[in-house]
């Protein structure tokens, strides 16, 4: 549906090299990358805001490089507020409907609809100056999405906003895309790639390191590069269960059940841990980690500075360790050994 | 412990504070002396003169009138100088400053150069069947070219605050560019504008040289003051010229509160 081709644009110290990806109808897609790598003025050359050095941008197999911003059916919501600050919430959210010169009577019904979506409703005849940032970031959604836009384009849309508005945004978003929307979001947070993308490309330098799901991205990183950034290697899709009191929760996924350090509600959601966190031994041993399973090495990779050693234990778990405890317990492909970590080394992300 | 908090006042300021004194007396003095020197039957007899009414009428009516015939230009014009980069647009700033700072007579005789009856524009309005020199049209166009850089400036100060990313996320929402510029950039640059408009009608209100090169018939109230001073002396000029002032001094202050009182409905 949209797609970026070899875009490439230098603007001052930020450069884009080279850059192209495809987004598919329904699709939420991650653009994951330090700050300053040029990811804002990537979503500004597909908006229109910016004029791309070289490349071209397609929407709906149409070339949409040059057209210019009002004739793109693409949203754009800004990393900070750009609500018009002489009109009322309700007249924000009505501006694009007027742009297509809808009925009053129209217009009225669809902004009392999305208002509710958004709820804001409360909010309607107040001035974006006395909002807190997660209205104004609500209302700017709203806003967006009274256009009905192709695309979503979303630059850290949560990044901003403070610890408690956003699990509310998260979950926002989340329902816009089941409705069919396809957004892109820029990040420099992980977690949000992870709670939110169902396709992440993660970028670097200007270019794109690497595109694939979640699960390829995080567990299979190309290069050394996403290794680092996204640095885990053992990250599992499964459900966080109900508990009664304890902190330490259960998650499930395959079969296999985790203890998960966390206070969020149950269900559905992803568990990393770092291949740091894991250790190996001979034999089942009494300590303080809650997490001990029985397991088959299937691979030891040097990486780095130390020795990477995969374990079977009905999925792939990652170590990360020395090669003088390689030698020392005397690992090698098919051992039976014992991997553990602990309930708190486990990052719990919902998604 | 009030006396400890207190700062002690800078010298410096105290002579700041002098100097200002003394230039705030230098403008005000002359007006208020001015003011004090007119008797009332005098006022009165003057308010009653035809002449000065309508003369009075004339200036405040073609002041008006100008600005708003220019405004539409100007307020455009501004706009394109806040937001874009073309080639020579130092020079351009320049050429807009010009009215400013070269003489008003000489403004005058540069404007009749093309507005007299046998050069460019002038032939062109012989042609629609009215003439610049010594007519209302002659007034409003030396009106506009002493004041017009007042607005256009400010405008542009005005258009230069808005953030322009506001009207890209305008435009990103789907609206004409025209569109923006009428629900966006105005309405956030109103306050400048305004300003602008309300110098731009001062300015052309208070002009005497240019419109007098250009149409010292009919006469507007700098005008017929200059006469009735040539004419008659200072005790004849002076009652017009309070009149004037006065007039002038309540229109400004209404407009003013006017502009307050819609700037603060807009928060």
């Amino acid at each position: 549906m949209l797609s970026v081709k070899n875009i490439s644009k230098s603007l001052g110290d930020l450069a884009i090299k080279d850059v192209s990806f495809e987004v598919q109808e329904g699709w939420y897609f991650v653009l994951l990358g330090a700050s300053g790598v040029g990811k804002s003025v990537l979503l500004e050359t597909i908006a229109g805001l910016s004029r791309p050095d070289a490349g071209r941008v397609f929407l709906d197999e149409k070339d949409i490089t040059g057209e210019r911003i009002q004739k793109r059916n693409i949203g754009f919501v800004f990393q900070n507020s750009t609500l018009f600050p002489h009109m009322t919430v309700y007249d924000n959210i009505a501006y694009p409907l007027r742009c297509k010169k809808l009925k009053n009577r129209r217009i009225h019904k669809r902004v009392a609809e999305l208002a509710e979506d958004f709820e804001v409703t409360s909010l309607l005849k107040r001035r974006p100056q006395t909002l807190s940032g997660g209205e104004c970031q609500r209302v700017s959604l709203a806003r967006a999405v009274a256009r009905e836009p192709r695309c979503l384009l979303l630059d850290e849309p949560i990044s901003s906003l403070d610890v408690k508005a956003r699990p509310q945004m998260r979950a926002l978003l989340r329902k816009i895309n089941a409705r069919g929307r396809a957004i892109v979001h820029v990040t420099h947070d992980y977690t949000e790639a992870v709670s939110l993308g169902t396709h992440i490309a993660v970028m670097e330098c200007g270019r794109i390191a690497q595109i694939g799901t979640a699960k390829e991205v995080f567990q299979q990183p190309k290069s050394e590069f996403v290794a680092r950034f996204v640095g885990i290697r053992n990250f599992f899709k499964g459900q966080l269960e109900k508990s009664d009191e304890q902190r330490t929760r259960r998650f499930s996924t395959d079969g296999l059940s985790f203890s998960v350090l966390s206070d969020s509600g149950s269900g559905p959601g992803y568990i990393m841990v770092r291949s740091e966190d894991v250790t190996i031994g001979n034999a089942a041993s009494q300590t303080s980690a809650r997490n001990n399973f029985e397991g088959t090495i299937s691979d030891i990779v040097p990486a780095g500075a130390g020795v990477e050693v995969i374990v079977d234990i009905g999925v792939e778990v990652a170590a990360m360790i020395t090669s003088e405890s390689v030698k020392l317990l005397d690992l090698h492909c098919g051992k039976k050994v014992w991997v553990s970590f602990k309930a708190s080394a486990v990052k719990y992300i919902e998604g | 412990m009030t006396q400890s908090l207190k700062m002690r006042t800078e010298p410096l300021s105290l002579v700041f504070a002098a100097l200002g004194g003394v230039v705030l007396l230098f403008i005000a003095a002359p007006l208020i002396s001015m003011f004090l020197n007119c008797s009332l039957p005098e006022l009165a007899e003057t308010a009653g003169d035809s002449e000065v009414q309508s003369s009075i009428w004339l200036t405040l009516w073609t002041s008006m009138a100008a600005t708003l015939i220019f405004a539409p230009m100007a307020i455009a014009f501004s706009y394109l100088l806040a937001r874009k980069d073309f080639p020579l647009k130092g020079l351009i700033t320049g050429i807009i400053d010009l009215p400013i700072v070269i003489p008003h007579s000489a403004a005058g005789i540069a404007l009749l150069g093309v507005l007299s009856r046998n050069a460019i524009l002038g032939k062109a309005a012989g042609r629609m069947g009215f003439s610049f020199v010594g007519s209302n049209a002659g007034i409003m166009a030396a009106m506009a070219f002493v004041s017009i850089p007042y607005l256009i400036n400010s405008a542009r100060d005005g258009f230069l605050a808005v953030d322009e990313r506001l009207e890209k996320a305008a435009l990103n929402l789907g609206a004409s560019p025209l569109r923006v510029f009428l629900t966006i950039s105005i309405p956030l640059a109103w306050r400048s504008i305004l300003s602008g408009l309300i110098l731009m009608w001062a300015r052309g209100m208070s002009e005497f040289g240019a419109v007098l090169i250009i149409a010292y018939h009919p006469m507007i109230a700098p005008v017929l003051i200059y006469e009735r001073f040539g004419a008659f002396g200072l005790k004849y000029a002076r009652p017009v010229a309070v009149l004037f002032i006065s007039v002038c001094l309540a229109f400004f202050i209404i407009l003013r509160l006017l502009a307050k009182g819609k700037v603060n409905a807009q928060r």
